[in-house]
């Protein structure tokens, strides 16, 4: 009996302490990411709130970048070479609401690619650390 | 008092659907639903959240219906809250707790209902408990509730010394996005009886004393989340004691304008009645 639980608990402490890649893995590693990215664009191109931010980029240029970012973000093995967060959005003065804007868009592109929650709140939770160099810079 | 309640949330509902487009834009849930008292938080427990899903730029409001009923008794509240540039928010809560049974044995008449009405305010101090991750500070906020009740012959006559009382609370809560988990912490000062329902003070205590209140959630989806809860209550009146109360919750938000709470609540001894389990049911509809 006592063994039993003694290996259930192993098994869960190992699966709580899975490889540092599980997210990426979760996300469907680079070609997932890239997915994401692109269906984000679709939607982030048709909200009132985020598509003057983005119309002006270099589309490809920019979700290649922002593909780039996520993958490093989720300790992926890819290599970002752009501008720092608080570099690219100097000047822009984000307000919150676009942030919030962003947020539920790339919400919605995981869901329609059947990111994981967990997965998708690993990421945000990432992403939201950052928020001091995008909003109002 | 129901019907006013349905009236008042028919009428929200119209409005809702006439301005769906200009709902404010904080995150889903990030403002909490109406606690049983009106503030943005959880069912029993408000949290640090401000009310309603308005920015640092913009006002946002929520509206709800709430009906507790439990084996012996029934809670109405209704309400709003409304939020100030995710900084201060003001709400209102009026409870209408029907004594069914009770009420007759106490000699007060079959259904007869005790009322109150519930004036909030709320101020964010520090952080932001979603926004900030990678760190573990939480969002902190100041809080009072002013409860001015309906019929304070009666529950003086049970041993209440007051029919009014203000609440402070301070409260702590945070998301951790990696763990897709909600923590709250609330301790509040308080000398109300049965959250005021039974008046403020009593004989056998008649000072504030700390009360803890404690929420954890875990968000299953961005729509919604499920968790447990418990509040610590004071036991002022020598007629009936008084218990803890706690539940068990899950609220789905449809969307930015409405959000479904159910939940199984402990209510333990109230008045006469011991063992009170209730479904918790609460309607938000948000502007």
């Amino acid at each position: 009996m006592f063994k039993k639980y003694t290996v259930c608990l192993l098994l869960l402490i190992s699966c709580a302490s899975t490889d540092k890649l599980s997210t990426y893995h979760d996300f469907g590693e680079k070609k997932g990411i890239e997915k994401v990215v692109d269906d984000l664009f679709v939607y982030l191109l048709k909200d009132e709130r985020t598509k003057e931010s983005f119309q002006r980029l270099n589309l490809d240029k920019t979700k290649e970048g922002l593909s780039n970012f996520i993958c490093v973000t989720l300790e992926g093995p890819c290599k970002y070479e752009g501008q720092s967060m608080k570099r690219a959005h100097k000047g822009q003065e984000i307000t919150e609401r676009q942030f919030y804007g962003m947020v539920e868009n790339m919400q919605k592109a995981m869901n329609k690619n059947n990111i994981p929650q967990r997965a998708q709140n690993k990421l945000l939770g990432k992403l939201a650390a950052m928020h001091k160099d995008i909003i109002g810079n | 008092m129901f019907k006013v309640g349905i009236t008042s949330l028919c009428l929200s509902v119209l409005l809702v659907t006439s301005i769906n487009a200009s709902t404010s834009g904080k995150l889903l849930l990030s403002g909490g639903v109406n606690q049983v008292e009106g503030s943005a938080g959880g069912g029993l427990t408000p949290w640090a959240f401000i009310g309603g899903y308005g920015t640092e730029d913009e006002i946002g409001a929520n509206a709800f219906i709430t009906n507790v009923k439990s084996s012996d008794y029934n809670m109405v509240s209704t309400g709003f809250v409304v939020g100030f540039y995710n900084r201060f928010e003001f709400s209102f809560a009026h409870q209408s707790f029907d004594t069914r049974d009770v009420g007759a044995t106490l000699g007060l008449g079959q259904g007869y209902e005790l009322k109150q009405n519930v004036f909030g305010a709320k101020v964010r101090l520090f952080g932001d408990g979603i926004l900030e991750q990678g760190n573990l500070f939480p969002q902190i906020s100041f809080g009072l509730q002013y409860k001015k009740h309906e019929q304070g012959r009666v529950v003086k006559s049970y041993g209440a010394k007051d029919d009014s009382g203000i609440d402070f609370y301070l409260n702590a809560t945070k998301v951790i996005l990696s763990e897709s988990l909600l923590m709250n912490l609330t301790l509040r000062a308080t000398k109300a009886n049965q959250i005021g329902i039974m008046g403020f003070g009593g004989d056998r205590k008649n000072n504030y004393e700390l009360m803890p209140e404690f929420s954890i959630g875990y968000l299953f989806t961005r729509k919604f989340i499920a968790g447990f809860e418990y509040r610590f209550k004071p036991n002022n009146l020598g007629v009936a004691t008084e218990d803890d109360w706690l539940d068990v919750f899950g609220t789905y938000a449809f969307n930015k304008n409405f959000a479904l709470t159910i939940a199984y609540a402990y209510l333990g001894n109230i008045v006469l009645k011991d063992k009170q389990s209730s479904l918790y049911t609460s309607l938000q509809v948000g502007f």
